[in-house]
């Protein structure tokens, strides 16, 4: 039978508890609970990175992380990054700009990758760069806009563009 | 004019903030989850099953098994439906089955309030089959005492077509002439879009709405009528963004057993949500292709005679059917025109997952063969590759006499021009030959021609409808869905520039419903610009004809004097703006004296093709000893006419190439020889390109304006992937001399052939 929990956890910014199935996984109680449908699924086993968040300053597959592991902790998705009057964080635009975005299924996966790595503050090179974003899969882009995305972020942030 | 410019997509703002909803975004929360049961054997008959402990299980709400459904074969292929019986897809497919044809068909499916419930249902379920022995090689198949899969077929030949030109067997005799001869060899391999299959159904009334993932609404909508027994008006279909489709959602998938399911639980909301294990399994995966290839060439390098045999495995089941081996096959008589022709193709039903379309359908799998054997030719004649191609590809000027398609322009050599360039083929390709040592580069180079939509095998047509708002934007609808190729944002270019309004008052309505959207076919074929283009430019001039029509009234100037410009009602003789489109927008709707919707709809059949063209080069570096090619640098160019929306277009180059490279180098599906299961369905073991396995990507145009096109646009979103794999290929025979004549070129083929060649 099912056993359910108690997970009290930070999303976005906002203390929240909901009860849980103890098998669920980050992923069912962001989407289901609290309807952050920008957490997709596409493997569902840690190999395609379209469910990543971002849990105490650290990227995530969210579909093998369980959600009764989240109890405390401080969970960002895509959703939180629009600024309260709708801008776009940085790396949003970029990804607009740059023509990054095909089908968008892996776009939200893909930029909560990058924005745990344009935290870092580091200066990256592109191969660099590639290695590090090599944990998302995308079918549509080839990953070359998306890379160009990131790098130009990067180098905005650092104030080298 | 935004025709042309590289705006943002229209939709990409929803997609990086994650408001962008996707059918699993859509379905409410409460909605049983259905579970398919798929067989454990690869051929054969389920001789019973029993569900008694399944529905013990606490959430379980109904079981269906292949015993309960209705019995109406239907076809699965995303294809314009045809009135005439003998142009119809091959009806052979039940919603379950209880005659097995593949490991992993269709047995039995679990409705249950959770997922959790589902899956320990499907887990007590016990079948008991009767296994029939099984073939999973496509020439095994076509043996006299090879299992048979349908009594309909002999030989397990779904289709065999041929093309005589000439007289080869006389041709072959003429003095002088070397023979070249060889068998190349494409795998299985699969779409993988990031969004796995899902759709979910309900009833409203007798209807059911079926919302889903899929490339196709209208053809699901006539499938899921097909399926059940029920009108086709029964049945509304409903695309919301998908998270790509490449062809593998230009097929119906569980939409016609989702539907039946839900008129199972009363019509309650039941979702059908594949995982990626189904999909690599339970879809359709691209047709592996063994091709024959024999080419007589003269001392100058021009063909004698030549003769094409190609196999194609086509599964269990006949979907896209032999289509795609008959498109390969027919590439080659106008790749290289040659008088004396021999070439067959067969498509032949095996025991293993079900092939349907994919991204270049049938072209990948024929320029491999083609462009592998172009340069083995070259090279042996020690004529250049590139040189040898200006000379016996097919001239500008040709046309071909069935679809009319013609080589307006000398297309082929601007884009190799700029291949080269690009590349530095001449410098290297010479340089590369004289190598020695364990690590060796070298260049190749591939081409590839394309069509554009189906034209003249099937219908094209398409309908558009336009809305006029109070504020002088328009809502536009087309059945042409955006799979994430951009459709939508060059849809609202091509309407702006067409009706004369900014870019930004445009509104395409993304979602495609069957009840509401004009009748159309949807996105396959790459025909979407060139197909939409039409429809949209005729329907535009008919609103724009009844707002000038409206104008009249307002300025008392004629219709035929005034012109919409950027949203503006202007004198033609004198430039003046008369009145703003807003303006007259209100005043229609609100006008006391004569009140007016402003809309128009229209429909364009389309009666005409066009060849899209381009070419890949590529650089490599080979390591000998551990027998791994490394991808340097890579370029396509493209000719697929007026881009409109250049950065767009660029974005999608580079997934065509990216998906080139895979199947070059690392994807391949295995199947187990002695169960007929497949081995890798998984995105670990199946090697899909990762952010590491690229170099850039460079992506070029040269942009010939296509005569027969109202935007002057053709085909672009399938012809990328075409010619990578040859030209990787090609690459590495420049740098080892050795030829690989099977893909992907993994260590486990280099090594073999490095091995036969005395390399290592
Ligand atoms: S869905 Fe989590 S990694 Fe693929
Ligand atoms: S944009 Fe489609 S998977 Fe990345």
């Amino acid at each position: 039978m099912a056993q359910y929990k108690l997970v009290k956890c930070t999303i976005n910014g906002k203390e929240t508890e909901t009860m849980v199935d103890v098998r669920a996984s980050l992923t069912d109680m962001l989407r289901n609970d609290y309807r952050l449908t920008s957490v997709k699924k596409g493997c569902e086993v840690g190999e395609c990175g379209a469910c990543n968040v971002i849990i105490d300053g650290e990227c995530f597959n969210s579909c093998i992380y369980l959600a009764i592991w989240a109890e405390g902790k401080k969970i960002q998705t895509l959703e939180s990054l629009l600024g309260p009057g709708g801008e776009l964080a940085d790396i949003q635009q970029a990804f607009i700009d740059e023509a990054a975005v095909q089908c968008g299924f892996c776009t939200p996966g893909f930029i909560m990758t990058a924005v745990q790595l344009l935290e870092t503050r580091k200066e990256y090179t592109r191969e660099e760069l590639r290695k590090h974003l090599a944990g998302n899969l995308c079918r549509c882009t080839g990953y070359e806009n998306i890379l160009n995305a990131v790098e130009k972020t990067m180098l905005r942030r650092l104030g080298k563009l | 004019m935004t025709v042309g410019q590289s705006v943002p997509r229209v939709d990409a703002l929803d997609k990086v903030i994650g408001r962008a909803k996707y059918t699993d975004d859509l379905c409410e929360k409460n909605a049983y989850t259905a579970k398919i049961l798929h067989s454990t054997i690869a051929n054969g008959i389920v001789k019973s099953i029993d569900v008694s402990e399944a529905l013990n299980i606490p959430g379980v709400v109904k079981i269906v098994t292949c015993f309960d459904v209705p019995k109406f074969l239907f076809p699965t292929a995303g294809h314009p439906w045809s009135t005439d019986p003998a142009h119809q897809d091959v009806a052979d497919r039940l919603l379950l089955t209880d005659r097995v044809r593949f490991y992993g068909d269709d047995v039995a499916a679990v409705i249950a309030e959770t997922e959790v419930a589902a899956k320990q249902a499907l887990e007590a379920i016990k079948v008991e089959y009767e296994a029939y022995p099984f073939v999973l090689d496509v020439q095994e198949a076509m043996k006299p005492d090879a299992p048979q899969l349908f009594d309909a077929y002999p030989n397990n030949i779904l289709g065999h077509s041929s093309i005589r030109r000439g007289n080869y067997e006389e041709a072959i005799k003429e003095p002088g002439l070397t023979k070249f001869e060889a068998w190349y060899e494409t795998p299985t391999v699969q779409h993988c879009h990031i969004e796995n299959h899902i759709c979910y159904a309900s009833m409203e009334g007798n209807r059911i709405t079926v919302v889903s993932s899929t490339q196709i609404p209208h053809i699901v909508r006539r499938i899921v009528g097909q399926a059940l027994g029920i009108p086709w008006g029964d049945v509304r279909i409903v695309k919301p963004y998908i998270g790509g489709g490449f062809g593998n959602k230009q097929d119906s998938l569980y939409e016609p057993l989702c539907a039946y399911l839900t008129t199972q639980v009363g019509g309650r909301p039941v979702k059908i949500d594949v995982t990626r294990e189904e999909t690599f399994v339970c879809n359709r995966v691209r047709h592996a292709i063994r091709s024959h290839l024999i080419s007589w060439v003269r001392p100058d390098g021009s063909f004698a005679a030549r003769k094409l045999e190609c196999y194609s495995n086509q599964g269990a089941y006949a979907s896209h059917g032999h289509g795609i081996a008959a498109k390969g096959m027919n590439a080659l008589p106008q790749l290289y025109p040659c008088d004396n022709m021999e070439c067959d193709s067969y498509t032949v039903f095996t025991n293993r997952p079900v092939a349907g379309a994919m991204r270049g359908y049938g072209i990948p799998q024929a320029m491999f063969a083609a462009e592998s054997q172009t340069d083995d030719i070259a090279i042996a004649l020690g004529i250049d590759p590139v040189e040898y191609r200006r000379k016996y590809l097919m001239p500008a000027g040709y046309v071909d006499g069935f679809s009319k398609n013609e080589n307006y322009f000398d297309t082929f050599n601007q884009c190799m021009d700029k291949g080269k360039k690009y590349i530095d083929f001449d410098r290297k390709f010479k340089e590369y030959q004289k190598q020695t040592g364990p690590i060796r580069k070298g260049v190749g180079c591939s081409v590839f021609w394309y069509n554009t939509g189906v034209w003249p095998i099937s219908l094209e047509s398409s309908s558009c409808r336009m809305v006029l708002n109070q504020d002088g934007s328009v809502q536009v609808q087309l059945a042409e869905t955006e799979i994430g190729q951009g459709a939508d944002t060059a849809f609202a270019q091509m309407t702006a520039d067409a009706l004369g309004i900014n870019f930004n008052k445009v509104h395409v309505i993304s979602t495609q419903d069957t009840d509401v959207t004009p009748f159309g076919t949807s996105a396959y074929a790459s025909r979407q610009t060139y197909v939409g283009g039409f429809a949209i430019k005729q329907t535009a001039l008919l609103l724009k004809e009844r707002i000038l029509k409206y104008a009249y009234e307002l300025t008392r100037m004629p219709s035929f004097e005034l012109d919409l410009v950027e949203g503006q009602i202007i004198r033609k003789t004198d430039g003046r703006v008369m009145i703003s489109l807003a303006e007259l927008a209100t005043e229609a709707l609100y006008s006391m004296s004569h009140s007016e919707h402003m809309t128009s709809e229209s429909t364009y059949q389309i009666k005409s093709n066009a060849y899209s063209f381009g070419c890949c080069f590529a650089e490599v570096e080979v390591d000998i000893p551990l027998c791994k090619v490394t991808l340097v640098d890579i370029i396509n160019v493209h000719d697929a006419g007026q881009l409109i929306n250049p950065a767009l277009a660029e974005a999608q180059v580079h997934g065509g190439m990216s998906m080139g490279i895979g199947y070059a180098l690392s994807e391949q599906l295995l199947f187990d020889p002695k169960t007929g299961k497949t081995l890798n369905d998984n995105l670990l073991d199946y090697k899909l390109s990762t952010f590491v396995d690229h170099p850039h990507l460079e992506a070029q145009f040269v942009e010939n304006f296509e005569p027969t096109s109202s935007f002057g646009t053709k085909a672009l979103g399938e012809p990328p992937v075409c010619p990578v794999a040859p030209a990787i290929r090609n690459a590495i025979l420049n740098a080892t001399g050795v030829a690989i004549n099977n893909i992907p070129m993994t260590p486990h083929i280099l090594f073999e052939r490095f091995k036969e060649e005395g390399l290592i």
